[in-house]
């Protein structure tokens, strides 16, 4: 079987399309390469959704952090405590504990039934624990980065006569996010690294439907071999990693780009990596 | 004096190491009940166990006993970690490739399917197996829907959830987990898979191969082995002639 | 543990529960807290080890060996842990035994015979005639090396990146002094960039905790393994029979994992605001304010 068939055959494997049985024998390297390739997709979807909705939870549980309302404050804090102070394969193992309960058949609601049994497959459940994990991490860089908005920039805008949500959207909201950034690409690739935890030990594989470490195992439990397979998933998270920098240093030279000299290449304060 | 009689000691001390065999170190999972698992006091136990330490003794050597997760037990083996495996595991093609293995000491074991109730559609439904198993690699090839987890515990609770209509695994170590509950039963045809369990050894390990498999045969033909299925699987279990 | 525990089956409710918590088992479950700190306790320094010779090979002004510490932080940093772990030990192992086979082996035997790596008995790490707890320790060296080399990258990171925002002018001060590059370094830049490293390196002592789960990829048997293990439903073959509380154990070391990280929270929130006195920082100054109002 040439590559170009192998890659036909499983390319998009890990979505359901294509060939159905898994090889079983005579493991080329082109088919390892293709099928880990394949549940990439399944690393990016998670760190791409994660990531978008993880976002503006962050922003939102930052902004609650710095409220003088202990009735939002003291929620934020404790989730983010709970969030950053325990490890995320836990997470995901009481995550899914807790949403197998639900009732399969629907939880009624004003006589609605609504459907809960997607919660607890892994494409909404644990994209679910993902969002709030890297939302906890996140506003606790973001909370650091608001509370070192230079005071002028607050005192300028209010010269100006901007309040509430225009002072918030237009002043406060970009320096936060110009702050936070170089944590926050360090919060990202962790982020998706993390996603490789998701088939691992959190949740189950539907009809050999996995992420790249998934592949990656099932071939060296076939091959009996760690010293192909795993390398090949290392192999390809450094490039999507390098790809993830190029992005997040794009999205910051945009952050920066009135100030003079800041246009330079972004340079890691790894203070709040996790 | 006491020159002469330390060094009569060092001198006894290593001809005494010289006749020792080295020790051969056994390996298994230790989480298949009844096959493998740690008992109350944290050591290994079960079938295998008892087994293993028997077998040892009919070749005489000595043995040790290590715990290894079953995803890496393969690599750690032909990497010489431990010398044997005896994890119920079912002798195929695709293991005889990498590693050798002695004769069967368990006969080919059935496995089977469990559900909450007769009649789930065990061709279409959708099946809860354990990863990395032939049970797993048995599911993947009909026609029902694979749902994989990493331990038996898992499988168990996905069926009673209904996250799964049924789950398929080895006879043995599914039926304490039914004959215990009030819900689980055994549904639809039992399935044979392997070529029995034997112990899994390096393939440049011939020498030790040998021992056991002689031991191996010496307790089929005295009836011993017999005796140790019938008292760890029950009076119905599947022996040899 | 108790002397009425010797027929389990006999007991219920409390007597049943304090038979049931005492067993071997739960012995080992409540060492591998210790086992787990102890781990952290070792591999904390080593990967700052490791991290400061990253760090200074990145500085290095021969160009290879600034490749080198470049090149060992970014490719360990692209890599996720688990990743790393399911492989590098492996291969650690195989690699040190390999090379006390070329020295201590006298058969030209090959290494490799077939899919089987084998050495002779003399180069086995460690002897199979050594005792169990030599293999122990040695699985737990091989886990520290792992887990060092892995959160050195992070800490080479964390410490190259203090190294540089050490203010030039402290450096070149001292250079006028007369110092040499050395003494530059040793009383000058690593005194100082402690400062600037503490709030990364708090954050790497987090993630470091909460990486211990995978602990069990390496083959040691630690808080995780035995919550699962123990969890796990027993039949009634055994003698503490008990449905599925995997749900239980977690949730104890759920909170095992919270209470470590309030304490060091805590902790370092303490040796940050000692490392900041008298720093030329908004931090330190605002500490000097407080103090002298």
């Amino acid at each position: 079987m040439s590559c170009a068939q192998t890659i036909l055959d499983y390319g998009l494997r890990s979505l359901g399309i294509g060939e159905r049985l898994l090889p079983r024998s005579d493991f080329t390297l082109c088919q390892q390469v293709t099928l880990i390739g394949s549940g990439l997709i399944w690393n990016l979807y998670f760190a791409f959704f994660a990531l978008l909705f993880g976002f503006f939870l962050a922003t939102g549980l930052a902004l609650a952090k710095t409220s003088t309302n202990p009735w939002l404050r003291k929620p934020a804090d404790g989730f983010i405590f709970l969030f950053r102070g325990s490890p995320l394969f836990i997470q995901f193992f009481l995550a899914y504990e807790a949403l197998v309960l639900l009732p399969r058949a629907g939880v009624e609601i004003f006589g609605l039934t609504v459907a809960t049994s997607w919660l607890a497959k892994a494409w909404a459940g644990a994209l679910i624990v993902l969002t709030l994990n890297t939302a906890a991490y996140s506003a606790q860089n973001f909370h650091g980065a608001l509370m070192s908005v230079p005071k002028g920039d607050i005192e300028a805008a209010e010269a100006y006569g901007m309040t509430g949500w225009t002072k918030f959207r237009r002043v406060l909201w970009p320096t936060m996010l110009r702050l936070a950034w170089p944590s926050y690409t360090n919060e990202a690739i962790f982020l998706f690294h993390a996603t490789t935890l998701v088939f691992f030990s959190g949740f189950p594989a539907f009809q050999q439907r996995g992420d790249s470490l998934y592949y990656a195992s099932y071939f060296a439990g076939q091959t009996f071999n760690p010293f192909v397979a795993y390398p090949i998933v290392a192999g390809y998270f450094i490039l999507c990693t390098l790809a993830l920098i190029g992005l997040f240093g794009i999205v910051n030279r945009r952050l920066n780009r009135h100030l003079p000299g800041a246009a330079r290449r972004i340079r890691y304060r790894p203070q709040v990596i996790r | 004096m006491k020159k002469l009689l330390l060094a009569a000691t060092a001198l006894a001390l290593t001809a005494g190491m010289g006749l020792a065999q080295t020790t051969v170190r056994m390996g298994t999972e230790g989480a298949y009940p009844p096959y493998n698992f740690i008992n109350e006091a944290g050591e290994v136990a079960g079938f295998e166990r008892e087994l293993g330490d028997e077998l040892c003794k009919r070749a005489e050597l000595s043995c040790t006993w290590v715990k290894n997760d079953w995803d890496s037990i393969i690599p750690n083996l032909v990497s010489s970690n431990y010398d044997t495996i005896m994890a119920a595991m079912s002798i195929n093609e695709e293991r005889k490739a990498v590693i050798a293995f002695t004769q069967d000491y368990l006969p080919p074991a059935p496995s089977s399917y469990v559900a909450l109730q007769e009649g789930v559609d065990l061709e279409g439904g959708v099946i809860a197996v354990q990863t990395g198993t032939v049970q797993a690699s048995h599911i993947a090839e009909t026609g029902a829907t694979m749902l994989e987890f990493p331990n038996i515990d898992q499988v168990l609770a996905a069926i009673r959830n209904g996250e799964a209509d049924a789950g398929f695994g080895d006879h043995e170590v599914m039926r304490p987990f039914v004959e215990d509950s009030n819900d689980l039963v055994f549904v639809g045809e039992q399935v044979k898979l392997d070529e029995g369990i034997g112990v899994g050894l390096r393939q440049s390990d011939t020498e030790l191969r040998e021992k056991l498999d002689a031991a191996i045969t010496a307790m089929k033909e005295d009836g011993s082995l017999n005796t140790l299925i019938k008292k760890h699987f029950g009076d119905d279990a599947q022996t040899y002639e | 543990m108790f002397s009425y525990c010797s027929d389990p089956s006999v007991l219920d409710g409390f007597a049943w529960l304090s038979c049931y918590l005492t067993t071997g088992t739960h012995m080992l479950f409540y060492a591998s807290f210790g086992v787990v700190l102890l781990l952290l306790a070792i591999t904390a320094p080593i990967a700052l080890l490791f991290g400061y010779g990253g760090a200074m090979a990145s500085r290095s002004r021969i160009a290879p060996i600034r490749w080198f510490g470049r090149i060992y932080t970014a490719m360990v940093r692209g890599v996720p842990d688990i990743i790393f772990f399911l492989f590098v030990p492996i291969a650690l192992d195989q690699g040190l035994e390999w090379l006390r086979h070329k020295a201590l082996c006298d058969s030209d035997a090959p290494v490799r015979q077939g899919n089987d790596f084998v050495v002779c008995a003399a180069a086995k790490l460690p002897l199979s005639t050594s005792p169990e707890w030599v293999h122990d320790i040695y699985a737990m060296t091989l886990a520290v090396i792992a887990f060092s080399v892995v959160f050195g990258a992070f800490a080479a990171n964390v410490l190259y990146g203090a190294m540089q925002a050490v203010p030039r002018a402290q450096l070149e001060t001292a250079e006028a002094y007369g110092m040499t590059p050395r003494q530059v370094t040793r009383r000058i830049l690593v005194p100082q960039m402690w400062t600037y490293a503490l709030p990364g390196l708090s954050n790497l002592w987090m993630i470091l905790i909460k990486a211990t789960p995978l602990l069990f990829l390496l083959g040691i048997e630690d808080i995780v393994y035995w919550a699962r293990e123990l969890g796990g439903a027993k039949t009634s073959s055994f003698a503490y029979p008990h449905p599925d509380w995997r749900l239980y154990y977690f949730l104890v070391v759920l909170v095992f994992y919270l209470l470590m990280t309030w304490v060091s929270e805590r902790v370092l929130g303490r040796v940050t605001a000692r490392l900041t006195q008298g720093q030329a920082t908004l931090a330190g100054e605002a500490q000097r304010k407080a103090v002298a109002p």
